[in-house]
């Protein structure tokens, strides 16, 4: 890969603590990103995925708090600066998306002076050339006659127009990087792949990276260029999309994959991935997914292992894969199977 | 209403009023205000004290403090519709140059008071931790002292005078804010907008000014009515025990003192400025109630 690498994350510990207890929830979490590519983030609930995004941004709030661990963005240490240097990033260079566009605009403003107000903050715009700005962001984003939309309150628009509107306000001032948090789990299927298909349009058009959080397979596959699969706050695989889908490597990613219906063969019943996450209270220290993984063995029970580089870009966390695996040669023979 | 019933993605946009936002908010609101007759006729006595207080005094005829021993103690009649006092003093010219007093003293210490307690709680809420804990804990003790006990203390240390009694008041009305406004800031902080706010670069001061004030606000306009009418009351309080206004000032309470002593024989000479106390605290006590009703989003139909 001799792409420029924008965001490049390192070993990053995000740990939440009270008196007597701490969950970490990002736990040793390594992932880069390159230039006007999109990063996928996969997992189940719990696994970490919105908190690495939150960790980015520096957002967490106490008791969490980011322990260790590098998140280099563009060569500057975002755990490293200023927090005024962090807030100048924010919603500049990185902006964010939410899950729930319902909730993310605040109820008492205008759409227009929501948006405005990124436009006053990053860029010193004035009302005149904010209001301009705001329509021209809302053209960008599909929704039409944005110089009434400008005078409305949120309440007054639907989910999908909302999550527009959020996505104009994130790109007001064509941000480097963008991360989705989850931005299509609230809205119709049918609004889905319409604000999929937008960020895509508006990725090629600016040039955006984006950080795309999902626990759906089907956006993913849609969406992004490299794909993290995340477990019990681990990246437990890392791999180009079309590797992934086509070779997927982890037993959980396998998992992952079977769980979904597909339409090129008939399978009369899907494949859940029995049980569920572990407590982040008390993780297993062997392999987290040891305890619901069919190949599991004693080495995976006692030791966890590494995130290692197998082909060329793509990265595992399983014991198959390594010299030390000791159950089913058949299995490190062809892999975990997907459903056939 | 309208209550936003969402449209349609690609429908076509409706026809957005000419009116601006904050015309609209507020005929809406008084849409709601308007069904709440009770509410309303507090309202309305309200804006009918407010004139009392701002013309009444050029319209009276006799001086506030003119003493006319050769009418004292007579009873209500068409030459002195509320009777006169023991120095002859006629009490309705005296009640009407007393509302401004009244009013001065409800709006400024709830005024002075809700701008400390709104500062003290939306810092309290929005940070928590340590500076939530050393806040609360002292406007719990501020708490622990009955009210006018409270302002008693206050006003012993101070000095009786009008200044005193508001911001004897007003210290007293504090902790009543903090704790609202915290509460409300608790839930605010937590809503999603207030995150993206952040992530988009916003400072502190501008989420907690810009961003929860706004929202906080509902809550507030209505403890501010009720919490009029209680400093009203305090201060008259205040005045009767001999410790706010000063004679010969035409304040309610003290009035209501000055009629004490003659009570069983001219019972009127209290009774008036009582009544005015009652009329008062009434108004903006039911005036809040109905505010509280207009502005929950839950009654909003």
């Amino acid at each position: 890969m001799s792409e420029e690498i924008i965001l490049d994350i390192k070993n990053l510990q995000t740990v939440f603590r009270d008196e007597d207890s701490e969950v970490r929830a990002v736990d040793g979490v390594s992932f880069s990103l390159p230039k006007g590519k999109t990063l996928g983030v996969v997992g189940e609930s719990g696994s970490g995925k919105s908190v690495t995004a939150l960790s980015i941004l520096r957002l967490i709030d106490h008791p969490g708090k980011v322990e260790g661990g590098e998140i280099n963005f563009k060569g500057k240490d975002l755990t490293k600066i200023s927090d005024k240097e962090m807030r100048s990033i924010r919603g500049n260079q990185i902006s964010m998306i939410f899950q729930e566009p319902m909730t993310s605009l605040n109820p008492v403003y205008t759409i227009g002076q929501q948006i405005r107000e990124t436009l006053k903050v990053h860029q010193g715009l004035g009302k005149q050339s904010g209001n301009e700005k705001s329509v021209e962001l809302l053209k960008l984003v599909g929704i039409p006659s944005p110089e009434d939309r400008i005078k409305q309150y949120p309440h007054e628009l639907s989910g999908g127009m909302r999550q527009r509107v959020m996505i104009a306000i994130a790109l007001a001032c064509n941000p480097e990087l963008l991360i989705a948090d989850e931005p299509t789990t609230a809205l119709d299927v049918t609004i889905q792949a319409q604000i999929l298909e937008l960020i895509n349009r508006l990725q090629d058009e600016m040039g955006m990276s984006v950080i795309m959080i999902t626990h759906d397979m089907g956006v993913v596959a849609e969406t992004c260029d490299y794909v993290a699969v995340m477990y019990g706050g681990k990246v437990v695989e890392y791999a180009d999309v079309k590797t992934l889908f086509k070779d997927p490597k982890h037993p959980y990613t396998v998992g992952l994959l079977n769980s979904i219906p597909r339409h090129d063969i008939d399978v009369d019943e899907l494949e859940p991935i029995r049980g569920s996450v572990p407590s982040p209270k008390d993780m297993p220290k062997g392999c987290r997914f040891a305890s619901r993984c069919p190949f599991a063995t004693d080495l995976c029970v006692e030791e966890l292992p590494s995130l290692d580089e197998i082909e060329d870009g793509n990265e595992v966390r399983c014991w198959i894969y390594s010299d030390r695996w000791d159950g089913d040669p058949e299995v490190k023979e062809h892999g975990p199977k997907r459903t056939s | 209403m309208a209550s936003g019933h969402s449209s349609t993605e690609e429908m076509a946009p409706k026809k957005i009023k000419k009116e601006r936002p904050a015309v609209r908010a507020f005929k809406d609101f008084y849409h709601r205000l308007k069904k709440n007759k009770a509410a309303l006729v507090g309202g309305y006595l309200i804006i009918f004290l407010i004139l009392v207080a701002t013309i009444g005094p050029f319209l009276t005829t006799d001086g506030v403090n003119e003493v006319n021993y050769t009418q004292k103690l007579e009873s209500p009649s068409t030459e002195n519709w509320f009777g006169t006092d023991h120095q002859g003093r006629d009490i309705f010219t005296r009640i009407i140059h007393g509302t401004g007093y009244t009013l001065l003293v409800g709006f400024l210490s709830v005024l002075m008071g809700g701008i400390v307690g709104t500062l003290l709680g939306i810092v309290s809420g929005y940070y928590g931790g340590k500076i939530d804990t050393v806040i609360m804990r002292f406007m719990d003790i501020l708490l622990a002292f009955p009210g006018i006990l409270l302002a008693l203390a206050i006003i012993s240390i101070l000095g009786g005078n009008f200044i005193n009694v508001i911001i004897a008041v007003a210290i007293f009305s504090i902790p009543t804010f903090a704790r609202i406004v915290r509460g409300s800031t608790l839930a605010t902080r937590e809503l999603e907008y207030v995150d993206a706010v952040k992530a988009l670069g916003a400072k502190d001061s501008r989420i907690i000014f810009k961003h929860i004030l706004p929202n906080v606000l509902s809550p507030l306009i209505v403890q501010s009515t009720l919490q009029i009418a209680t400093a009203i009351l305090t201060a008259s309080g205040l005045s009767f025990l001999g410790l706010g206004a000063q004679p010969p000032s035409p304040e309610w309470g003290a009035m209501l003192n000055d009629g004490r002593n003659y009570m069983l024989d001219y019972g009127y000479i209290a009774l008036f400025p009582g009544l005015a106390i009652v009329l008062a605290v009434l108004a903006f006590n039911i005036f809040g109630d109905g505010l509280r009703d207009a502005l929950d989003p839950k009654s909003k139909k």
